[in-house]
């Protein structure tokens, strides 16, 4: 039997595709009931759902949100609500499409989620590029108001809420939740020191609960058919759907809903209808840019958080990047490090110097004048940044900004470390000296 | 009595580093008190003084219980913590070395070139943490170097390891927040706005706490190599806050001067006329000899180089001349400001009990009286960090005391103190202050009276003054800062509402009086109606008298009133000790009358200024770095001065000078050593008794003079004398936590119902010290007609003073004769900001340029005193107030103030 879609969060899009995005479509579709239904319970009984639920984050770090949401401390207002839709991490765009198709399902979920952890100010922090989504959601937003959704005493209840969206400014590093609020106060985007977390002294020194914008599209369905209920879809503590993103040497690349639990081969081979011109997979990476990699060999392992957190590697953010045969697993890790490089904000040292010089030592290999030695040196490297090189990371840095960039080298080393060391050869470096490609530091290291 | 809310001692928690069990207080900062315990973790960015980032992850260790590497710098200690640093934790060592070796591969290695080279953190972490051979084959970063960041800073980006200390430091610290970093990552550099420099009064901080070498110092780069630097501690005498100091000197000359940290008073910061103004001292201009006015064939006289006998001589002859002709008190002795407590002693025994004249003043009518600053209760530095609130009725103290202004800040923005500013126009701290009593220049006493009474019950009616009585509460646990805040009027004003303030229970008083060393000479005794110690002339008349020989009858004239009498012809003798009234005193015409009057002058300083220019003797004296002693500063506090370089030229100790000319008045002071100048004040001078060359050169802080009655508990290095139980003590017990500057002193404190009690234990008991009986002129609100601006004369930081104007990095720093006005009077008077004006006063009138200023209530004007360029001549010291009219000139002349013109 060939996987199909489980459609929750995509139904409305999939349903209505052309006016899903408007407040008629949306309507027309059951928008804002669940709301209507939410606004009748008591907010911690809202909340019980959503634990009983057993959601997890959807931006990456898989936190389970009920959880989350209880850590604000009892009795302390103003609390905030932040949707992180600073959708960054390479080859992820699972976020946009909820957005740009389906703002009012985002909407919901977050009146929702607001009214459930008892704030009454919620902010969008919105990816600086997404010109799109912010004109949806601009206008979703003001639709909401005009139609009580949003401001004073939602509908009847004496329920106030408003959401404030907020464009970023181009930086990934603003993904991570502590210097997204860093940058939400206008201030330059950098990680803070933890403790205090965001939920006892986030935004504005206030208790903050950072959600990402599919976790927060998922809760209206969650209430729709009851935490218990939703807890069925899923296998062990990885519940519901979640949106893939698949890119890469496949077919069909694109976003699809899937029931957690399903394997990567059945969602590279019956969603995204197999590798393009009918190749293989020589490797895939499973989350996002700042996962491990995981090879052919991995194709069965089961969409489940935690099975796939026992090979060293994550779901992470949902996109699932297929390489195949032909593939230079050298280039893509030169490439994904020169990202992490680009990106690192430049708070801390070990990010902001070793990212940089692990990418310099790529982009030498690459270009053949890699010595044998180098790839050992990028692991020792790597270990001052992300100590023992495991997953889920330990980190000298502040953030896992860093460590993730360690990620395709620990996958080059264990995968690729033959082939890497083989083009590392003195000979072929002989030939190429001299074209300055590395700068002044040939001699000496050369020939070790 | 106790001082201002004294704190609880700590309690403290178990913590083991690296085995080892201490006591720590809760609460406290892991890294900073592994330090006080002899564990030693390696760092950048943290900072005592500021509030740890923990960005440089130098610091990072091992806690027991803690997953992965937390850094110290942010950790604070938990009962029962296990620590492993460096030392005991392998992963803590890998994760250092690989932090060091990151902070490496892009830094430059110009060591050799570095101004830091030799006492660089990162050199020093390198030798102690770091791998010996770099793995690094790319290519550096590279930035362009140096740039300007400001006048006096140039900045290195390529050796910046980005620790944000500096960018912290102008923040949180300075609260001029104008360089930041800029790019990211790899790219990430420090950087002053676009054509905005980094124009902090504090910026040469950030050159002293960078840990490399990336911000320089420009009067210091390539100067000298650490390792040849001969350093002494020392007080900074720019101001009277009186920073510690470090004055560091090469080749027998002084090459830099950097911050010593004091809990007590600077906190290691220091302003940049204070950092760099040490350039005057070897100023070309100095003079270095003694001159002697003589008179050529045709008539014309000049100053002329002699020998010391000679210009002895000649100032004794002259001075004696003065007496015999006229009397004792037609002789005036004005200054003395600028040199140590010794000197300031010595000349006034030469004066009052040589010479017998009591017109003696270290003022020159732009302070305060002195039973004013010495007869009110006093208060400490850290007393404001304690205090409930804060009342400033001072200048900006951000221009006249920046370090103090520092500290006030730090208390009202970190530490909760409220600050209540009364004044004329804004200062540095309004937009810190809690509370904001704006009056017209003039009007003090009136505004301060009604806030006294609200604080009493009776409603002013006036939101401002109530909402400021609010926050004074019931008047306990205040502290008045009280300076001078306006020179375009008399002090009476603020006499009398510094009367009404005393008039509180518990208030105390905080000096912000300007001049280097004035309080340490009103102290000596330099002062119409004082002898040293504070102690009234009547009070101590039977007691100098036994030890002089002889005082004063009765009570001279101050500074103002000596230069009123010159001018009427009334004082025929003038002795200036390194003042200039032509540039210090507010009323520039009277004092030149009054100097054209003199018929003999002997002036004391170091430079040629227009009151020298008209001498009939030059002294020449050594000044600071040059000689050793003494100083007091807005608290009371006594510091050690330090001889660092030779004196210049032929120059003398201004003390030993006293001593020269006494003895050819046949008077034998005996005194050859600054130790039994010191002994004779500790013997003699009531408020400094028990404060000899033992204590003054042993506690570390200094002392607050009266001495405290009580000997409790002191560290090495502490003279026995003392009641001092800060740093050093706390330390020992390991008490004192990061940032926790406010602690210690509190047992330094003292007052004159303990001493009494506790007689006992000090030596004998003198004359009784000085209390202010608050007797105030009466000062009658003087209608301000609407066509008129009424006048704030204030300084800047920088100015046309000898330590701006001699001081080559600094001199074109001084902003210049700026009249600073409200946009609104801007607009009524139809000139753009920047355009000038004519203004005019009673006395005289000038053109300005104009400066729009918000900070500036319509109605006030501003001007800077003393800035070079300015020979205005706007203030009649006899008037109670300035008004100016104004009036455009040039191509708009005919526009006059529309509301009817300004003729």
């Amino acid at each position: 039997m060939t996987l199909q879609e489980t459609r929750l969060l995509t139904k409305r899009m999939n349903d209505r595709p052309a006016d899903s995005f408007t407040m008629e479509g949306a309507l027309a579709t059951g928008a804002y009931d669940m709301l209507r239904k939410a606004l009748q319970m008591k907010s911690a009984d809202v909340q019980e759902e959503v634990k009983t639920s057993g959601l997890r984050g959807r931006g990456g770090g898989g936190f389970p949100t009920g959880t989350k949401w209880s850590f604000l401390p009892a009795g302390l207002y103003p609390r905030y609500l932040v949707v992180n839709a600073d959708e960054g991490e390479p080859s992820t765009f699972k976020d946009r499409e909820l957005m740009e198709r389906d703002p009012h399902q985002l909407i919901e979920g977050i009146a929702i989620s607001a009214y459930a952890i008892e704030s009454n100010l919620a902010f969008i922090y919105l990816r600086g590029e997404m010109a799109h989504a912010n004109e949806i959601l601009t206008q979703a937003l003001a639709d909401a108001r005009a139609k009580g959704f949003l401001g004073q005493n939602i509908l009847g209840s004496g329920y106030d809420l408003d959401i404030v969206l907020h464009r970023g400014a181009g930086a990934y590093i603003c993904g991570e939740e502590t210097a997204l609020l860093e940058s939400l106060e206008g201030r330059r985007g950098m990680p803070r020191i933890r403790p205090p977390f965001p939920a006892v002294a986030g935004l504005y020194a206030k208790p903050t609960v950072v959600n990402n914008v599919e976790t927060m599209a998922t809760v209206p369905h969650i209430v729709s058919m009851g935490g218990a209920e939703y807890a069925k879809i899923g296998v062990n503590r990885s519940t519901g759907t979640r949106m893939f993103s698949l890119s890469g040497h496949v077919n069909r690349p694109g976003n699809y809903e899937v029931e957690l639990g399903a394997t990567f081969r059945e969602l590279i081979d019956d969603l995204g209808g197999g590798v393009t011109n009918g190749g293989t997979v020589k490797f895939f990476i499973p989350g996002g840019a700042s996962s491990q990699w995981l090879v052919n060999e991995h194709l069965d392992v089961p969409l489940d958080m935690d099975e796939v957190g026992k090979l060293g590697v994550m779901l992470g953010s949902g996109a699932v990047m297929v390489f195949d045969q032909d593939t230079d697993p050298l280039a893509v890790a030169w490439r994904l490090v020169k990202f992490f490089a680009h990106e690192s904000c430049g708070k801390c040292t070990p990010c902001r110097e070793g990212t940089g010089w692990e990418e310099k030592i790529l982009y030498r290999i690459l270009h053949g004048q890699g010595r044998p030695s180098d790839l050992d040196l990028l692991l020792d490297i790597g270990d001052n940044i992300s100590p023992g090189l495991n997953a889920p990371f330990s980190q000298t840095t502040i953030c896992p900004l860093g460590p993730s960039s360690v990620s395709p080298i620990v996958s080059l080393n264990k995968y690729f470390r033959d082939d890497v060391i083989a083009r590392c050869t003195p000979r072929l470096v002989t030939m190429l000296t001299g074209n300055g490609l590395a700068g002044n530091g040939l001699d000496g290291g050369l020939h070790r | 009595m106790s001082a201002v809310n004294p704190q609880p001692p700590p309690e403290l928690v178990e913590l083991t580093i690296d085995g080892h069990l201490v006591m720590v207080p809760k609460g406290a900062n892991l890294i900073d008190v592994a330090q006080r315990h002899g564990h030693y973790i390696p760092r950048f960015c943290w900072h005592e003084r500021m509030k740890p980032v923990g960005m440089c992850r130098m610091c990072l260790i091992e806690i027991e219980g803690v997953r992965g590497l937390p850094p110290a710098c942010t950790t604070t200690v938990t009962p029962g913590m296990v620590v492993h640093t460096q030392e005991s934790s392998p992963n803590a060592r890998k994760a250092q070395e690989g932090v060091l070796e990151f902070l490496l591969i892009n830094h430059p290695l110009d060591c050799p070139v570095c101004d830091r080279g030799g006492e660089c953190p990162l050199q020093d972490h390198t030798i102690a943490h770091g791998p010996a051979e770099s793995r690094f084959v790319e290519e550096k970063r590279h930035f362009a170097k140096p740039i300007p960041i400001s006048h006096v800073v140039d900045l290195d980006r390529e050796r910046c390891i980005l620790c944000a200390r500096c960018t912290r430091f102008a923040d949180e610290i300075a609260g001029d927040p104008l360089i930041s970093f800029v790019e990211r990552g790899g790219h990430s550099q420090v950087l002053n706005y676009p054509d905005d420099p980094f124009s902090s009064y504090f910026s040469g901080n950030t050159v002293q706490i960078c840990p490399v070498g990336a911000l320089t110092a420009r009067p210091y780069r390539f100067r000298a190599r650490p390792w040849d630097l001969e350093k002494a501690e020392t007080s900074c005498v720019t101001c009277a806050v009186q920073c510690r100091g470090e004055v560091h000197s090469t080749t027998n000359q002084i090459v830099r001067l950097l911050g010593v940290d004091s809990d007590a008073v600077n906190h290691g910061w220091l302003c940049d006329k204070g950092r760099f103004g040490y350039e005057w001292v070897e100023s070309p201009a100095r003079v270095t000899a003694p001159m002697v006015r003589k008179t050529a064939d045709d008539g014309t006289s000049e100053l002329v180089e002699v020998s010391w006998p000679e210009a002895l001589d000649a100032a004794a002859q002259g001075l004696q001349e003065v007496a015999r002709l006229h009397q004792a008190s037609s002789i005036g002795v004005l200054g003395g400001a600028r040199g140590t407590n010794e000197d300031a002693y010595v000349w006034a025994r030469f004066a009052k009990g040589v010479l017998g004249t009591d017109n003696v003043d270290c003022q020159l009518g732009d302070g305060l009286p002195a039973e004013v600053v010495l007869g009110l209760p006093r208060a400490t530095i850290a007393d404001c960090d304690r205090a409930r609130s804060v009342v400033l009725l001072a200048p900006d103290l951000k221009e006249e005391l920046p370090v103090l202004f520092l500290r006030l800040k730090r208390a009202a923005q970190d530490l909760g103190v409220k600050l209540v500013e009364i004044g004329a126009t804004d200062t540095g701290l309004t937009s810190l202050a809690a509370a904001t009593v704006r009056h017209l220049p003039g009007s003090a006493a009136d505004v301060v009276g009604r806030l006294v009474a609200a604080i009493g019950g009776t409603a002013s009616g006036d939101g401002r003054i109530d909402a400021a009585a609010a926050l004074l509460g019931d008047g306990s646990d205040v502290v008045v800062v009280l300076g001078r805040p306006n020179l375009a009027e008399p002090a009476d004003a603020t006499v009398a509402a510094a009367a009404a303030l005393a008039t509180l229970p518990g208030v105390r008083f905080l000096s912000a009086l300007r001049r280097s060393n004035v309080h340490g000479a009103l102290d000596m005794g330099l002062a119409p109606g004082l002898l040293p110690g504070r102690v009234s002339l009547d009070d101590g008349r039977d007691a100098f008298t036994e030890a002089w020989g002889s005082v004063p009858e009765g009570r001279g004239r101050d500074g103002a009133g000596m230069l009123r009498a010159a001018a009427d012809g009334q004082l025929h003798g003038l002795v200036l000790l390194g003042s200039d009234p032509m540039a210090d005193f507010p009323d520039r015409a009277l004092a030149e009358r009054a100097l054209a009057s003199i018929g003999f002058t002997v002036v004391v300083d170091g430079f040629l200024s227009e009151s020298a220019k008209r001498a009939d003797v030059v002294l020449p004296p050594a000044v600071w770095g040059e000689k050793s002693g003494s100083a007091t500063n807005i608290e009371g506090r006594v510091q050690r001065l330090t001889r660092r370089v030779t004196a210049a030229g032929r120059t003398m100790d201004d003390w030993r000078i006293a001593v020269e000319l006494a003895a050819r008045f046949d008077v034998d002071f005996d005194l050859e050593t600054i130790d039994e100048v010191q002994s004779e004040i500790a013997r003699l001078a009531p408020a400094y008794r028990g404060v000899d060359s033992h204590v003054i050169n042993g506690a570390r802080d200094g002392v607050v003079v009266p001495l405290a009655p009580v000997t409790v508990a002191i560290g090495r290095r502490r003279a026995a004398a003392t009641a001092d139980t800060d740093a050093e003590g706390a330390e020992a017990a390991g008490t004192e936590g990061a940032g926790a500057g406010a602690s210690g002193v509190e047992a330094e404190r003292a007052d004159t119902a303990d001493a009494a009690e506790a007689g006992a234990e000090m030596p004998a008991a003198g004359p009784a010290l000085l209390v202010w009986d608050r007797s105030a002129p009466a000062v009658a609100p003087v209608t301000r007609d609407s066509y008129a601006v009424r006048l704030v004369v204030a300084r800047k930081l920088y100015d046309a003073g000898r330590v701006v104007a001699q001081g080559p990095s600094i001199v074109d720093l001084a902003p210049g004769p700026l009249l600073e006005l409200n946009p609104s009077d801007l607009e009524h008077l139809g000139v753009i900001d920047g355009g000038t004006v004519r203004a005019s006063s009673s006395r005289g009138s000038g053109v300005f340029t104009t400066r729009s200023t918000r900070g500036v209530p319509a109605g006030t004007a501003r001007l800077a005193h003393n800035q070079p360029g300015d020979d205005s001549d706007l203030v009649d010291i006899a008037e109670a107030v300035t008004d100016l009219r104004l009036e455009t000139v040039g191509a708009s002349a005919t526009v006059g103030l529309s509301k009817g013109g300004a003729r």
